[in-house]
Protein backbone atom coordinates (compact mmCIF):
# COMPACT_ATOMS: atom_id res chain seq x y z
CA UNK A 1 0.00 0.00 0.00
CA UNK A 2 1.17 3.49 -0.75
CA UNK A 3 -0.44 6.77 0.09
CA UNK A 4 0.63 10.10 -1.35
CA UNK A 5 -0.49 13.67 -1.56
CA UNK A 6 -0.38 15.03 -5.06
CA UNK A 7 -1.53 18.09 -6.98
CA UNK A 8 -3.18 17.44 -10.34
CA UNK A 9 -3.30 20.15 -12.99
CA UNK A 10 -6.05 19.56 -15.55
CA UNK A 11 -5.83 21.54 -18.77
CA UNK A 12 -9.05 23.36 -19.70
CA UNK A 13 -10.18 20.67 -22.16
CA UNK A 14 -10.10 17.97 -19.47
CA UNK A 15 -11.95 19.84 -16.76
CA UNK A 16 -15.26 18.14 -17.51
CA UNK A 17 -13.89 14.64 -18.13
CA UNK A 18 -14.56 11.73 -15.70
CA UNK A 19 -10.85 11.09 -15.15
CA UNK A 20 -10.91 10.56 -11.41
CA UNK A 21 -13.82 8.16 -11.76
CA UNK A 22 -11.78 6.02 -14.12
CA UNK A 23 -8.76 6.21 -11.87
CA UNK A 24 -10.77 4.76 -9.02
CA UNK A 25 -12.60 2.17 -11.01
CA UNK A 26 -9.83 0.78 -13.17
CA UNK A 27 -6.85 1.09 -10.86
CA UNK A 28 -8.60 0.41 -7.59
CA UNK A 29 -7.22 3.50 -5.89
CA UNK A 30 -8.79 5.31 -2.98
CA UNK A 31 -8.82 9.04 -2.87
CA UNK A 32 -9.56 11.88 -0.61
CA UNK A 33 -10.05 15.29 -2.20
CA UNK A 34 -8.26 17.90 -0.13
CA UNK A 35 -8.87 20.83 -2.46
CA UNK A 36 -10.34 21.38 -5.89
CA UNK A 37 -10.95 24.49 -7.91
CA UNK A 38 -10.64 26.11 -11.32
CA UNK A 39 -7.88 28.72 -11.63
CA UNK A 40 -8.29 32.05 -13.45
CA UNK A 41 -6.45 30.47 -16.37
CA UNK A 42 -9.26 27.89 -16.36
CA UNK A 43 -6.97 25.11 -15.44
CA UNK A 44 -8.53 22.57 -13.05
CA UNK A 45 -6.52 22.06 -9.90
CA UNK A 46 -7.04 19.20 -7.52
CA UNK A 47 -5.15 18.22 -4.42
CA UNK A 48 -5.63 14.55 -3.62
CA UNK A 49 -4.53 12.08 -1.09
CA UNK A 50 -4.30 8.92 -3.15
CA UNK A 51 -3.74 5.42 -1.82
CA UNK A 52 -3.69 1.90 -3.20
CA UNK A 53 -1.40 -0.97 -4.16
CA UNK A 54 2.04 0.15 -5.28
CA UNK A 55 1.78 -1.22 -8.85
CA UNK A 56 -1.74 0.16 -9.25
CA UNK A 57 -0.58 3.52 -8.04
CA UNK A 58 2.18 3.64 -10.66
CA UNK A 59 -0.24 2.59 -13.41
CA UNK A 60 -2.76 5.16 -12.25
CA UNK A 61 -0.14 7.87 -12.53
CA UNK A 62 0.73 6.69 -16.02
CA UNK A 63 -2.92 6.84 -16.96
CA UNK A 64 -3.24 10.41 -15.67
CA UNK A 65 -0.17 11.54 -17.58
CA UNK A 66 -1.42 9.88 -20.76
CA UNK A 67 -4.61 11.93 -20.46
CA UNK A 68 -2.55 15.14 -20.29
CA UNK A 69 -2.87 15.76 -16.57
CA UNK A 70 0.24 17.30 -15.01
CA UNK A 71 1.16 15.73 -11.69
CA UNK A 72 3.01 17.62 -9.04
CA UNK A 73 4.07 16.03 -5.77
CA UNK A 74 3.09 18.10 -2.76
CA UNK A 75 6.60 17.91 -1.35
CA UNK A 76 7.36 21.09 -3.25
CA UNK A 77 7.00 24.09 -1.05
CA UNK A 78 6.27 27.76 -1.47
CA UNK A 79 7.93 29.94 1.13
CA UNK A 80 7.85 33.64 1.74
CA UNK A 81 11.00 35.70 1.81
CA UNK A 82 10.12 37.93 4.74
CA UNK A 83 12.78 40.50 3.84
CA UNK A 84 11.21 41.04 0.44
CA UNK A 85 7.51 41.07 1.37
CA UNK A 86 6.15 44.62 1.67
CA UNK A 87 2.85 43.43 3.14
CA UNK A 88 0.87 45.02 0.35
CA UNK A 89 -1.88 42.41 0.11
CA UNK A 90 -2.33 42.08 -3.63
CA UNK A 91 -1.79 38.31 -3.31
CA UNK A 92 -4.67 37.88 -0.87
CA UNK A 93 -7.58 37.59 -3.35
CA UNK A 94 -5.43 35.44 -5.66
CA UNK A 95 -4.69 32.68 -3.15
CA UNK A 96 -7.34 29.95 -3.55
CA UNK A 97 -6.90 28.45 -0.08
CA UNK A 98 -6.74 31.55 2.14
CA UNK A 99 -3.15 30.76 3.00
CA UNK A 100 -2.49 34.48 2.55
CA UNK A 101 -4.72 36.71 4.68
CA UNK A 102 -4.62 40.22 6.10
CA UNK A 103 -4.42 40.61 9.86
CA UNK A 104 -7.14 43.19 10.55
CA UNK A 105 -5.18 44.78 13.40
CA UNK A 106 -1.64 45.06 12.09
CA UNK A 107 -2.74 45.15 8.42
CA UNK A 108 0.15 42.80 7.74
CA UNK A 109 -0.30 39.89 5.38
CA UNK A 110 -0.02 36.56 7.18
CA UNK A 111 1.21 33.48 5.36
CA UNK A 112 -0.14 30.18 6.70
CA UNK A 113 2.24 27.68 5.24
CA UNK A 114 0.04 24.75 6.35
CA UNK A 115 -2.86 25.91 4.19
CA UNK A 116 -0.64 26.47 1.17
CA UNK A 117 -1.02 23.87 -1.59
CA UNK A 118 1.92 25.23 -3.58
CA UNK A 119 -0.26 26.11 -6.56
CA UNK A 120 2.22 28.94 -7.27
CA UNK A 121 -0.47 31.41 -8.33
CA UNK A 122 0.98 34.03 -6.01
CA UNK A 123 4.59 33.56 -7.11
CA UNK A 124 4.59 35.70 -10.25
CA UNK A 125 1.93 38.18 -9.17
CA UNK A 126 3.81 39.24 -6.04
CA UNK A 127 5.35 42.59 -7.08
CA UNK A 128 8.63 42.25 -5.13
CA UNK A 129 8.61 38.48 -5.88
CA UNK A 130 8.68 37.53 -2.21
CA UNK A 131 6.93 34.17 -2.69
CA UNK A 132 9.62 31.68 -3.62
CA UNK A 133 9.39 28.06 -4.72
CA UNK A 134 11.76 25.77 -2.90
CA UNK A 135 12.34 22.18 -3.86
CA UNK B 1 -4.26 79.36 15.79
CA UNK B 2 -0.54 78.61 15.24
CA UNK B 3 2.06 79.29 12.58
CA UNK B 4 4.72 77.03 11.14
CA UNK B 5 7.35 79.17 12.89
CA UNK B 6 5.67 78.58 16.23
CA UNK B 7 5.56 74.85 15.53
CA UNK B 8 9.26 74.85 14.66
CA UNK B 9 10.01 76.64 17.95
CA UNK B 10 8.18 73.87 19.77
CA UNK B 11 10.10 71.24 17.79
CA UNK B 12 13.37 72.84 18.89
CA UNK B 13 12.22 73.04 22.52
CA UNK B 14 11.07 69.44 22.47
CA UNK B 15 7.49 70.47 23.27
CA UNK B 16 5.84 69.65 19.98
CA UNK B 17 2.78 67.36 19.97
CA UNK B 18 2.75 65.09 16.94
CA UNK B 19 0.16 62.45 16.11
CA UNK B 20 -0.12 60.15 13.12
CA UNK B 21 -3.22 60.50 10.95
CA UNK B 22 -4.62 57.33 12.56
CA UNK B 23 -4.08 58.68 16.06
CA UNK B 24 -5.65 62.01 15.20
CA UNK B 25 -8.79 60.24 13.98
CA UNK B 26 -9.15 58.66 17.42
CA UNK B 27 -8.43 61.89 19.25
CA UNK B 28 -10.99 63.86 17.25
CA UNK B 29 -13.57 61.15 17.88
CA UNK B 30 -12.90 61.32 21.60
CA UNK B 31 -12.43 65.03 22.16
CA UNK B 32 -13.85 66.80 19.12
CA UNK B 33 -12.27 69.10 16.57
CA UNK B 34 -11.79 72.13 18.81
CA UNK B 35 -9.95 70.35 21.59
CA UNK B 36 -7.88 68.26 19.20
CA UNK B 37 -6.81 71.37 17.27
CA UNK B 38 -5.65 72.99 20.51
CA UNK B 39 -3.65 69.96 21.57
CA UNK B 40 -1.99 68.80 18.37
CA UNK B 41 0.68 70.69 16.42
CA UNK B 42 1.47 68.27 13.60
CA UNK B 43 -0.25 65.30 11.93
CA UNK B 44 1.94 62.84 10.04
CA UNK B 45 0.77 60.87 7.00
CA UNK B 46 2.30 58.08 4.95
CA UNK B 47 1.96 56.01 1.83
CA UNK B 48 3.94 53.13 0.33
CA UNK B 49 2.78 52.14 -3.11
CA UNK B 50 3.94 51.60 -6.68
CA UNK B 51 4.68 54.92 -8.38
CA UNK B 52 5.75 54.48 -12.00
CA UNK B 53 6.70 58.09 -12.76
CA UNK B 54 9.77 57.86 -10.57
CA UNK B 55 13.45 57.91 -11.37
CA UNK B 56 16.83 59.23 -10.37
CA UNK B 57 19.53 61.33 -11.93
CA UNK B 58 23.23 60.89 -11.42
CA UNK B 59 26.37 62.84 -12.14
CA UNK B 60 28.98 60.12 -12.41
CA UNK B 61 32.10 62.33 -12.54
CA UNK B 62 34.42 62.83 -15.49
CA UNK B 63 36.53 59.98 -16.80
CA UNK B 64 40.09 60.38 -18.02
CA UNK B 65 40.14 61.01 -20.96
CA UNK B 66 36.77 62.70 -20.97
CA UNK B 67 33.64 61.21 -22.50
CA UNK B 68 30.43 63.01 -23.53
CA UNK B 69 27.65 60.56 -22.79
CA UNK B 70 25.13 63.27 -23.77
CA UNK B 71 23.74 62.24 -27.15
CA UNK B 72 25.21 58.76 -26.81
CA UNK B 73 23.86 55.71 -25.02
CA UNK B 74 24.27 54.52 -21.46
CA UNK B 75 23.04 51.52 -19.48
CA UNK B 76 23.19 50.62 -15.80
CA UNK B 77 23.13 46.83 -15.32
CA UNK B 78 21.87 46.69 -18.92
CA UNK B 79 18.93 49.02 -18.20
CA UNK B 80 18.99 52.01 -20.57
CA UNK B 81 19.27 55.52 -19.11
CA UNK B 82 18.30 58.84 -20.64
CA UNK B 83 21.38 60.66 -21.90
CA UNK B 84 20.06 63.88 -23.41
CA UNK B 85 22.01 66.08 -21.01
CA UNK B 86 25.63 67.26 -20.70
CA UNK B 87 28.71 65.00 -20.56
CA UNK B 88 28.17 62.84 -17.47
CA UNK B 89 24.61 63.49 -16.30
CA UNK B 90 22.23 60.57 -16.77
CA UNK B 91 18.65 59.86 -15.69
CA UNK B 92 17.34 56.40 -14.94
CA UNK B 93 13.58 55.88 -15.07
CA UNK B 94 11.87 53.32 -12.84
CA UNK B 95 10.07 51.53 -15.68
CA UNK B 96 13.06 51.24 -18.05
CA UNK B 97 13.93 47.64 -18.96
CA UNK B 98 16.87 46.03 -20.75
CA UNK B 99 16.67 46.02 -24.55
CA UNK B 100 16.68 42.24 -24.59
CA UNK B 101 13.85 41.80 -22.08
CA UNK B 102 11.17 39.73 -23.87
CA UNK B 103 8.50 42.18 -22.63
CA UNK B 104 5.03 40.81 -23.35
CA UNK B 105 6.18 38.57 -26.20
CA UNK B 106 5.70 35.66 -23.87
CA UNK B 107 2.42 36.78 -22.36
CA UNK B 108 2.11 37.71 -19.56
CA UNK B 109 5.68 39.03 -19.41
CA UNK B 110 7.54 38.70 -16.14
CA UNK B 111 9.53 41.95 -16.21
CA UNK B 112 12.03 40.61 -13.74
CA UNK B 113 14.46 43.51 -13.72
CA UNK B 114 14.42 47.18 -14.61
CA UNK B 115 15.21 50.72 -13.57
CA UNK B 116 13.40 50.43 -10.25
CA UNK B 117 15.50 47.42 -9.26
CA UNK B 118 18.69 49.25 -10.25
CA UNK B 119 17.66 52.24 -8.13
CA UNK B 120 17.03 49.97 -5.14
CA UNK B 121 20.44 48.32 -5.58
CA UNK B 122 22.20 51.67 -5.91
CA UNK B 123 20.52 52.90 -2.71
CA UNK B 124 21.54 49.67 -0.97
CA UNK B 125 25.17 50.53 -1.76
CA UNK B 126 25.76 47.82 -4.37
CA UNK B 127 28.10 48.39 -7.28
CA UNK B 128 26.32 48.63 -10.63
CA UNK B 129 27.76 48.19 -14.09
CA UNK B 130 27.79 51.28 -16.30
CA UNK B 131 28.32 50.94 -20.03
CA UNK B 132 28.33 54.02 -22.25
CA UNK B 133 28.97 54.65 -25.91
CA UNK B 134 29.62 58.17 -27.22
CA UNK B 135 30.43 59.73 -30.59
CA UNK B 136 33.57 61.53 -29.48
CA UNK B 137 34.44 65.21 -29.86
CA UNK B 138 37.66 67.23 -29.74
CA UNK B 139 37.09 68.08 -26.08
CA UNK B 140 35.49 64.72 -25.15
CA UNK B 141 37.43 62.21 -27.26
CA UNK B 142 36.51 58.98 -25.51
CA UNK B 143 33.94 56.76 -27.24
CA UNK B 144 33.48 53.90 -24.83
CA UNK B 145 33.26 53.52 -21.08
CA UNK B 146 32.71 50.40 -19.02
CA UNK B 147 33.00 50.68 -15.26
CA UNK B 148 31.45 49.77 -11.95
CA UNK B 149 29.95 52.71 -10.12
CA UNK B 150 28.85 53.10 -6.52
CA UNK B 151 26.57 55.68 -4.94
CA UNK B 152 29.26 56.82 -2.52
CA UNK B 153 31.51 57.92 -5.42
CA UNK B 154 28.87 59.75 -7.46
CA UNK B 155 28.80 63.54 -7.35
CA UNK B 156 25.02 63.70 -7.24
CA UNK B 157 22.47 60.94 -6.87
CA UNK B 158 19.02 62.48 -6.70
CA UNK B 159 15.61 60.86 -6.69
CA UNK B 160 13.31 62.99 -8.82
CA UNK B 161 9.81 61.59 -9.28
CA UNK B 162 7.52 63.55 -11.55
CA UNK B 163 4.26 62.01 -10.32
CA UNK B 164 3.80 60.43 -6.90
CA UNK B 165 1.32 60.21 -4.04
CA UNK B 166 -1.91 60.18 -6.06
CA UNK B 167 -4.81 61.65 -4.18
CA UNK B 168 -7.18 58.68 -4.33
CA UNK B 169 -7.25 56.01 -7.03
CA UNK B 170 -9.48 53.68 -9.01
CA UNK B 171 -10.51 50.26 -7.77
CA UNK B 172 -9.80 47.95 -10.71
CA UNK B 173 -11.97 45.00 -11.73
CA UNK B 174 -12.29 42.79 -14.79
CA UNK B 175 -15.70 42.24 -16.39
CA UNK B 176 -14.37 40.12 -19.24
CA UNK B 177 -14.08 36.35 -19.22
CA UNK B 178 -10.26 36.25 -19.43
CA UNK B 179 -7.66 37.15 -16.82
CA UNK B 180 -5.99 40.51 -17.48
CA UNK B 181 -2.68 41.85 -16.25
CA UNK B 182 -2.62 45.52 -15.32
CA UNK B 183 -0.61 48.02 -13.32
CA UNK B 184 -3.13 47.30 -10.56
CA UNK B 185 -2.20 43.62 -10.62
CA UNK B 186 -3.73 40.51 -12.09
CA UNK B 187 -7.50 40.78 -12.38
CA UNK B 188 -9.40 37.54 -12.49
CA UNK B 189 -12.25 37.25 -14.99
CA UNK B 190 -15.89 37.97 -14.20
CA UNK B 191 -15.26 40.20 -11.19
CA UNK B 192 -12.90 37.67 -9.61
CA UNK B 193 -11.10 40.28 -7.53
CA UNK B 194 -10.98 44.04 -7.00
CA UNK B 195 -7.57 45.69 -6.56
CA UNK B 196 -7.05 49.13 -5.08
CA UNK B 197 -4.03 51.27 -4.38
CA UNK B 198 -4.11 53.84 -1.63
CA UNK B 199 -3.29 54.14 2.04
CA UNK B 200 -6.76 55.70 2.49
CA UNK B 201 -6.93 57.49 5.83
CA UNK B 202 -3.12 57.67 6.05
CA UNK B 203 -2.49 58.93 2.51
CA UNK B 204 -0.95 62.45 2.38
CA UNK B 205 -3.16 64.25 -0.14
CA UNK B 206 -6.36 62.69 1.22
CA UNK B 207 -5.61 64.36 4.55
CA UNK B 208 -5.20 67.81 3.01
CA UNK B 209 -7.75 67.55 0.21
CA UNK B 210 -7.60 71.24 -0.80
CA UNK B 211 -3.77 71.47 -0.61
CA UNK B 212 -4.00 74.10 2.11
CA UNK B 213 -0.75 73.14 3.84
CA UNK B 214 1.04 70.92 1.32
CA UNK B 215 2.64 73.03 -1.40
CA UNK B 216 5.78 73.53 -3.42
CA UNK B 217 8.75 73.41 -1.04
CA UNK B 218 7.08 71.25 1.62
CA UNK B 219 9.68 69.10 3.34
CA UNK B 220 8.74 65.42 3.41
CA UNK B 221 9.85 61.87 4.23
CA UNK B 222 11.01 60.43 0.91
CA UNK B 223 12.36 56.93 0.51
CA UNK B 224 13.63 56.88 4.08
CA UNK B 225 15.42 60.23 3.76
CA UNK B 226 14.42 63.86 3.47
CA UNK B 227 12.86 65.22 0.32
CA UNK B 228 10.78 68.12 -0.89
CA UNK B 229 7.69 68.70 -2.96
CA UNK B 230 9.20 70.11 -6.15
CA UNK B 231 6.06 70.93 -8.10
CA UNK B 232 2.58 69.58 -8.68
CA UNK B 233 2.92 66.09 -10.14
CA UNK B 234 2.06 65.42 -13.77
CA UNK B 235 -1.66 64.85 -14.34
CA UNK B 236 -2.37 66.90 -11.18
CA UNK B 237 -6.12 67.28 -11.40
CA UNK B 238 -7.61 69.44 -8.66
CA UNK B 239 -10.78 70.21 -10.63
CA UNK B 240 -12.49 66.85 -10.12
CA UNK B 241 -15.78 66.06 -8.37
CA UNK B 242 -15.44 66.05 -4.60
CA UNK B 243 -17.57 64.85 -1.71
CA UNK B 244 -19.00 67.35 0.79
CA UNK B 245 -15.93 66.71 2.94
CA UNK B 246 -13.72 67.98 0.09
CA UNK B 247 -12.24 64.59 -0.71
CA UNK B 248 -11.95 63.80 -4.42
CA UNK B 249 -14.23 61.01 -5.62
CA UNK B 250 -11.77 60.05 -8.35
CA UNK B 251 -7.98 60.37 -8.77
CA UNK B 252 -7.17 64.04 -8.08
CA UNK B 253 -3.98 65.82 -7.08
CA UNK B 254 -0.43 64.50 -7.41
CA UNK B 255 3.05 65.57 -6.28
CA UNK B 256 6.42 65.82 -7.98
CA UNK B 257 9.06 65.12 -5.34
CA UNK B 258 12.82 65.37 -5.10
CA UNK B 259 15.45 64.31 -2.58
CA UNK B 260 19.02 63.18 -2.02
CA UNK B 261 19.20 59.47 -2.88
CA UNK B 262 22.36 59.14 -0.80
CA UNK B 263 20.33 59.44 2.43
CA UNK B 264 17.58 57.08 1.36
CA UNK B 265 17.12 53.42 2.26
CA UNK B 266 16.38 50.34 0.17
CA UNK B 267 13.45 49.36 2.43
CA UNK B 268 11.60 52.47 1.28
CA UNK B 269 12.41 52.30 -2.44
CA UNK B 270 11.55 48.82 -3.67
CA UNK B 271 11.90 47.58 -7.24
CA UNK B 272 8.88 45.50 -8.23
CA UNK B 273 7.61 43.56 -11.24
CA UNK B 274 3.99 43.71 -12.32
CA UNK B 275 3.21 40.54 -14.25
CA UNK B 276 2.22 41.37 -17.84
CA UNK B 277 2.67 45.08 -17.23
CA UNK B 278 6.21 46.12 -16.38
CA UNK B 279 8.64 47.27 -13.75
CA UNK B 280 7.79 49.92 -11.18
CA UNK B 281 9.20 51.49 -8.05
CA UNK B 282 7.38 51.29 -4.72
CA UNK B 283 8.08 54.61 -3.02
CA UNK B 284 7.64 55.52 0.63
CA UNK B 285 6.39 59.06 1.18
CA UNK B 286 5.32 60.79 4.37
CA UNK B 287 4.08 64.35 4.60
CA UNK B 288 3.70 66.35 7.83
CA UNK B 289 0.58 68.47 8.12
CA UNK B 290 0.92 71.51 10.41
CA UNK B 291 -2.27 72.10 12.40
CA UNK B 292 -2.60 75.79 11.56
CA UNK B 293 -6.29 75.91 12.46
CA UNK B 294 -9.36 73.80 13.14
CA UNK B 295 -10.15 73.36 9.49
CA UNK B 296 -6.80 71.63 8.87
CA UNK B 297 -7.38 69.06 11.59
CA UNK B 298 -10.93 68.46 10.48
CA UNK B 299 -9.67 67.46 7.06
CA UNK B 300 -6.81 65.45 8.56
CA UNK B 301 -9.28 63.46 10.66
CA UNK B 302 -11.13 61.99 7.66
CA UNK B 303 -11.65 58.26 8.15
CA UNK B 304 -11.51 55.36 5.71
CA UNK B 305 -15.30 55.41 5.80
CA UNK B 306 -15.34 59.02 4.56
CA UNK B 307 -13.09 58.33 1.57
CA UNK B 308 -14.67 56.82 -1.55
CA UNK B 309 -13.11 55.42 -4.69
CA UNK B 310 -14.69 54.55 -8.05
CA UNK B 311 -14.81 50.93 -9.24
CA UNK B 312 -13.60 50.79 -12.84
CA UNK B 313 -13.56 47.96 -15.37
CA UNK B 314 -10.01 47.50 -16.67
CA UNK B 315 -10.91 45.04 -19.45
CA UNK B 316 -12.70 47.60 -21.57
CA UNK B 317 -13.67 50.93 -19.92
CA UNK B 318 -10.20 51.91 -18.77
CA UNK B 319 -8.19 50.98 -21.89
CA UNK B 320 -10.78 52.34 -24.31
CA UNK B 321 -11.52 55.45 -22.22
CA UNK B 322 -15.21 54.65 -21.99
CA UNK B 323 -16.61 56.75 -19.16
CA UNK B 324 -18.53 54.99 -16.45
CA UNK B 325 -17.90 53.51 -13.07
CA UNK B 326 -19.42 50.41 -11.54
CA UNK B 327 -20.14 52.30 -8.38
CA UNK B 328 -18.38 53.78 -5.43
CA UNK B 329 -16.90 52.05 -2.41
CA UNK B 330 -15.20 53.45 0.65
CA UNK B 331 -11.85 52.39 2.06
CA UNK B 332 -13.40 50.79 5.12
CA UNK B 333 -15.28 48.44 2.79
CA UNK B 334 -12.18 47.85 0.68
CA UNK B 335 -10.13 47.02 3.75
CA UNK B 336 -12.74 44.57 5.06
CA UNK B 337 -11.51 42.21 2.33
CA UNK B 338 -14.63 42.15 0.19
CA UNK B 339 -16.93 44.55 -1.58
CA UNK B 340 -20.21 44.07 -3.43
CA UNK B 341 -20.22 44.89 -7.14
CA UNK B 342 -23.27 44.22 -9.31
CA UNK B 343 -24.65 42.08 -6.49
CA UNK B 344 -21.55 39.92 -6.36
CA UNK B 345 -19.20 39.61 -3.41
CA UNK B 346 -15.71 40.37 -4.70
CA UNK B 347 -12.49 39.86 -2.68
CA UNK B 348 -10.17 42.89 -2.52
CA UNK B 349 -6.41 43.25 -2.68
CA UNK B 350 -4.34 46.35 -1.94
CA UNK B 351 -1.25 47.23 -3.95
CA UNK B 352 -0.24 49.86 -1.44
CA UNK B 353 1.05 48.53 1.88
CA UNK B 354 -1.01 49.95 4.70
CA UNK B 355 1.25 48.52 7.40
CA UNK B 356 4.26 50.22 5.79
CA UNK B 357 2.32 53.50 5.41
CA UNK B 358 1.69 53.32 9.14
CA UNK B 359 5.42 52.81 9.80
CA UNK B 360 6.25 55.87 7.67
CA UNK B 361 3.79 58.06 9.58
CA UNK B 362 5.32 56.79 12.84
CA UNK B 363 8.89 57.28 11.63
CA UNK B 364 8.20 60.85 10.53
CA UNK B 365 6.52 61.50 13.86
CA UNK B 366 9.61 60.31 15.72
CA UNK B 367 11.90 62.47 13.57
CA UNK B 368 9.84 65.55 14.39
CA UNK B 369 9.62 64.72 18.09
CA UNK B 370 13.37 64.19 18.29
CA UNK B 371 13.91 67.59 16.72
CA UNK B 372 15.57 66.15 13.62
CA UNK B 373 12.91 67.38 11.24
CA UNK B 374 11.42 70.86 11.19
CA UNK B 375 8.57 71.96 8.96
CA UNK B 376 8.83 74.26 5.97
CA UNK B 377 6.52 76.98 4.76
CA UNK B 378 5.52 76.20 1.15
CA UNK B 379 7.00 78.73 -1.27
CA UNK B 380 4.04 78.47 -3.64
CA UNK B 381 0.67 76.74 -3.67
CA UNK B 382 -0.19 73.73 -5.78
CA UNK B 383 -2.84 74.53 -8.40
CA UNK B 384 -6.02 74.78 -6.34
CA UNK B 385 -9.47 73.29 -6.76
CA UNK B 386 -11.02 76.40 -8.30
CA UNK B 387 -8.00 77.31 -10.41
CA UNK B 388 -9.30 75.69 -13.59
CA UNK B 389 -6.07 73.70 -13.78
CA UNK B 390 -6.87 70.24 -15.05
CA UNK B 391 -5.99 67.22 -17.01
CA UNK B 392 -6.73 66.71 -20.69
CA UNK B 393 -6.74 63.76 -23.02
CA UNK B 394 -4.48 63.83 -26.04
CA UNK B 395 -6.02 65.42 -29.09
CA UNK B 396 -4.60 63.42 -31.98
CA UNK B 397 -4.03 65.32 -35.22
CA UNK B 398 -2.87 63.98 -38.55
CA UNK B 399 0.69 64.78 -39.52
CA UNK B 400 0.67 66.57 -42.86
CA UNK B 401 3.99 66.24 -44.62
CA UNK B 402 4.76 68.96 -47.10
CA UNK B 403 5.63 67.73 -50.57
CA UNK B 404 8.76 69.45 -51.81
S1 LIG C 1 1.98 40.24 -2.86
FE1 LIG C 1 4.04 39.71 -2.14
S2 LIG C 1 4.74 41.56 -1.10
FE2 LIG C 1 2.53 41.76 -1.29
S3 LIG C 1 1.77 40.88 0.64
FE3 LIG C 1 1.75 39.23 -0.87
S4 LIG C 1 3.73 38.21 -0.52
FE4 LIG C 1 3.89 40.20 0.46
S1 LIG D 1 1.18 28.90 -3.63
FE1 LIG D 1 0.50 30.95 -3.05
S2 LIG D 1 -1.52 31.16 -3.97
FE2 LIG D 1 -1.04 28.96 -3.98
S3 LIG D 1 -1.91 28.20 -2.07
FE3 LIG D 1 0.21 28.72 -1.61
S4 LIG D 1 0.10 30.81 -0.85
FE4 LIG D 1 -1.85 30.43 -1.87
Amino acid sequence: MVSRRIVLHFPHRLVNQPIIYKLVKEYDLQFNILKAFVTPQEEGLMVLELSGKKENFAKGMEYLESCGVRIQPLSQDVVRNEDKCTNCGVCVPICPTEALVVDPQTRKVLFHNKKCIACELCVKICPPRAMEVSF
Amino acid sequence: MRTINEINEKIKNGQVVVLTAEEVIELVEKKGIKKAAQEVDVVTTGTFGPMCSSGAYFNIGHSKPRIKIGGGTCTLNDVPCYTGFAAVDIYLGATAIPDDDPRNKIYPGEFKYGGAHVIQEIVAGSDVRLEAVAYGTDCYPRKKLETLINIKDLNEAVLFNIRNAYQNYNVAVNLSDKPIYTYLGMLKPNLGNANYCSAGQLSPLLKDPYYKTIGIGTKIFLGGGIGYVAWQGTQHNPSIPRKENGIPKVPGGTLAVIGDLKQMKPEWLVGTSMLGYGVTLVVGIGVPIPVLNEEVIQYAAAKDKDICAPVVDYSSNYPQIIPGSLGEVNYEQLKSGKIIIQGKEVPTGNLSSYSRARLIAEELKSWIKKGDFTLTEPVAKLPQAESGYGFKLLKERSIITKEV
